[in-house]
């Protein structure tokens, strides 16, 4: 039975429908992250839950108990927010201890939990610092030692590493996995970040518009994208459109084998989707073979391993991954031809305008 | 390299009507202060006036002054930071902060003969405030003991000033308090009460000492608002008023002393300021 529910819920401010109907089951310590662009209403949703807001309607419930109209400091949530939310009066200990204090807990249990937890979160060496005294990670660190001390029903996190360079993103991402497996808490996650959403989940939800597009794991997500939308969020991927017709997909004038339009109707409009790393490429040399497409490359983006490359030719565009070395024999301006797989393509049926995906977010904005 | 100290020298060159406008009217008035608060008529030194303060009437003046500025400045500042808490929390509308805080600018800078006129004229004896609460009302405020000419009316005149500069004040202070140490002193199980105690109070507090030392200094020193209501009023300023002036007794040496005597009422609110401050914002940078 799922331990955390979200039935239904709505949430309209003004004309804006943040939320427009998120259902959501999570078992117990699973891991879930809402994954989506900025304004989709991820912060929306976990307001709800952490009840600083109410929905306009559906319910919140967990453990069989519907919290939908119980008051936030009566929820038993832990949240860690995106920055600056440590109290600035308090020292690390006393930022963690402040929920165990406002419960009255006794106060040598208190000390010790306290310490176990800074322990946990390796900051047992900076007890005694204040917020303004801590680096940006140590504080998100001490900000989920503080939501963890109370022993929150759920986890609740929005955007916890977004305030964060790079490096510490990763470790921290990784820590907080490790933490929350360690202790089996059912753990909501919010992030605009694809990859920290496919690394560190059992379950990944991506919102659009305030609905939730797909959920599913990350693999799953990540090979199967269901709509246009996911398929270009996650990960980096070919979308060409084509037209289905005998024994394929009509798309530049090609007819490319793609066995997943075999039982599609032919006439009908189509997004074949292609990740980067499954397309090959090689120099062109005259007579064009199966599932190939023929271009210049434009530009060479160096990813470590691989490197992508930018193919432009006649009605042509395509993004291909190829091995770093390999890359090297075809630099910009060489004419290649880039061999689709006609398996592992998918294709999805094109119904309406595809929804135009936003840039990615300054790292502030909320 | 010369080009740099040239700029130099300019820059200094354009300081120089701000340091002499200084030195002419606050070192040296302030100066001769000093040095006129020790000396007697036959221009010799002598500590009599300084003695003088620790008697009738001054001393009393002295606890008048003190008391109208610790009042005011503690009723003021209390008031104010709620009044200011309350219009800009969340879910105020928008305009009656703009409003306030217009209005605040205006009124903290409203005092003087202007102000005692006002309220001369809406809570004196033939106010129109008085009288609208004798015939409308039939409530006597002469008669349960208010006069307008007291200590207390005075004191009420200034929270006319005073109110708004503490929301002034305090306003950009507790703009401050972050939306998320609310929602995370919820989260954690606190009520807004226990976050008032714990985190909000505490927060503030380094501001709130500021702001009520600076309402202290704003009502000791005022004068022309006490004086336009109860020239005989018993403040020290308006002593040193009537002593310069010499209608009463011209002994400026005296009046010196006087003026001697409140930099030394500042200096010691000061020394007990600036330790609490301290210890208020020891979490801070
Ligand atoms: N308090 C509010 N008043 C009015 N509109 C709001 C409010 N909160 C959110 N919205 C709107 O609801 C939509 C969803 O906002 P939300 O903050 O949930 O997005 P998000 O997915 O968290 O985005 P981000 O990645 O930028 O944090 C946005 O269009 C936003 O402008
Ligand atoms: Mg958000």
């Amino acid at each position: 039975m799922a331990y955390l529910e979200l039935q239904n819920l709505h949430r309209d401010f003004g004309t804006v429908k943040a939320l427009d109907g998120i259902e959501i089951e999570l078992g117990e310590g699973e891991f879930l992250s809402l994954l989506g662009p900025s304004g989709c209403g991820k912060t929306t949703a976990l307001r709800l839950v952490a009840g600083f807001d109410r929905p306009d309607a559906g319910a919140i419930v967990v453990d069989g108990k519907n919290l939908t109209n119980v008051a936030p400091n009566k929820r038993d949530m832990g949240m860690v927010f995106q920055a600056y939310s440590l109290f600035p009066n308090m020292t690390a200990r006393q930022n963690v201890e402040y929920g165990l204090r406002i419960r009255g807990k006794d106060r040598a249990d208190r000390r010790k939990r306290v310490s176990d937890l800074l322990e946990l979160v390796g900051l047992g060496h900076a007890a005694d610092r204040y917020p303004h005294q801590l680096s940006g990670g140590m504080q998100q660190r001490v900000a989920l030692a503080r939501a963890l001390a109370i022993e929150p029903r759920v986890l609740l996190l929005d955007e916890p590493l977004s305030a964060l360079d790079a490096k510490v993103r990763v470790q921290l991402r990784e820590e907080i996995r490790r933490i929350q497996l360690d202790l089996g808490i059912t753990t909501l996650y919010v992030t605009h970040d694809q990859e920290e959403a496919l690394s560190v989940s059992d379950h990944v939800a991506v919102m659009y518009g305030g609905r939730i597009e797909q959920m599913g794991s990350p693999a799953e997500m990540y090979s199967a994208p269901a709509t246009p939308f996911v398929a270009e969020f996650i990960g980096t991927m070919n979308r060409l459109e084509g037209t289905v017709v005998d024994g394929g997909v009509e798309h530049a004038g090609t007819t490319l084998r793609i066995e997943a339009a075999q039982e599609r109707p032919r006439g009908e409009r189509v997004l074949v989707l292609v990740r980067p790393e499954t397309v090959e490429v090689g120099p062109a040399n005259g007579g064009s073979g199966v599932n190939t497409l023929v271009g210049n490359v434009v530009t060479q983006t160096f990813l470590g391993p691989v490197t992508r490359l930018k193919i432009l030719g006649e009605g042509v565009d395509v993004i291909a991954d190829v091995p770093t070395q390999k890359a090297l024999s075809l630099p910009v301006g060489t004419r290649v031809a880039a061999v689709l797989p006609a398996e592992g393509a998918r294709l999805l049926v094109l119904k309406e305008d595809l929804p135009q995906i936003p840039e990615e977010p300054a790292s502030a904005s909320r | 390299m010369r080009s740099g100290r040239r700029r130099l020298s300019f820059a200094w060159i354009a300081t120089l009507p701000f340091f002499a406008y200084t030195i002419l009217f606050l070192f040296l008035p302030a100066a001769s202060v000093l040095i006129g608060a020790f000396q007697n008529d036959k221009s010799g030194y002598s500590l009599s006036n300084i003695r003088t303060l620790f008697h009738h009437p001054y001393i009393d003046a002295y606890e008048g002054s003190i008391k109208l500025s610790l009042v005011t400045a503690a009723i003021g500042g209390i008031a104010g930071l709620f009044i200011a808490y309350a219009a800009l929390r969340e879910g105020t509308p928008k305009w009656i902060r703009s409003t306030l805080t217009t209005f605040s600018g205006v009124a903290a800078n409203f005092g003087g003969i202007p102000l005692a006129f006002a309220f001369i004229a809406s809570l004196g004896p033939l106010g129109v405030l008085t009288l609208f609460f004798k015939n409308q009302l039939h409530f006597d405020i002469t008669a349960h003991g208010f006069s307008l000419f007291s200590m207390t009316g005075i004191g009420l005149a200034y929270m006319y000033f005073q109110l708004p500069l503490m929301i002034l004040v305090i306003a950009p202070a507790i703009d401050g308090v972050r939306k998320e140490w609310r929602e995370a002193s919820a989260n954690l199980g606190a009520s807004q009460f226990q976050f008032w105690r714990y985190v909000g109070i505490p927060v503030l507090m380094p501001s709130i000492l500021g702001a009520i030392i600076l309402l202290f200094g704003n009502a000791f020193a005022a004068y022309a608002t006490a004086y336009g209501i109860n020239s005989g009023a018993n403040l020290i300023t308006i002593f040193i008023g009537a002593y310069y002036s010499g209608n009463v007794l011209n002994n400026p040496h005296l009046a010196q002393a006087m003026a001697f005597g409140m930099f030394v009422v500042l200096a010691v609110m000061m020394i007990v300021y600036i330790p609490l401050q301290r210890r208020a914002a020891r979490w801070a940078k």
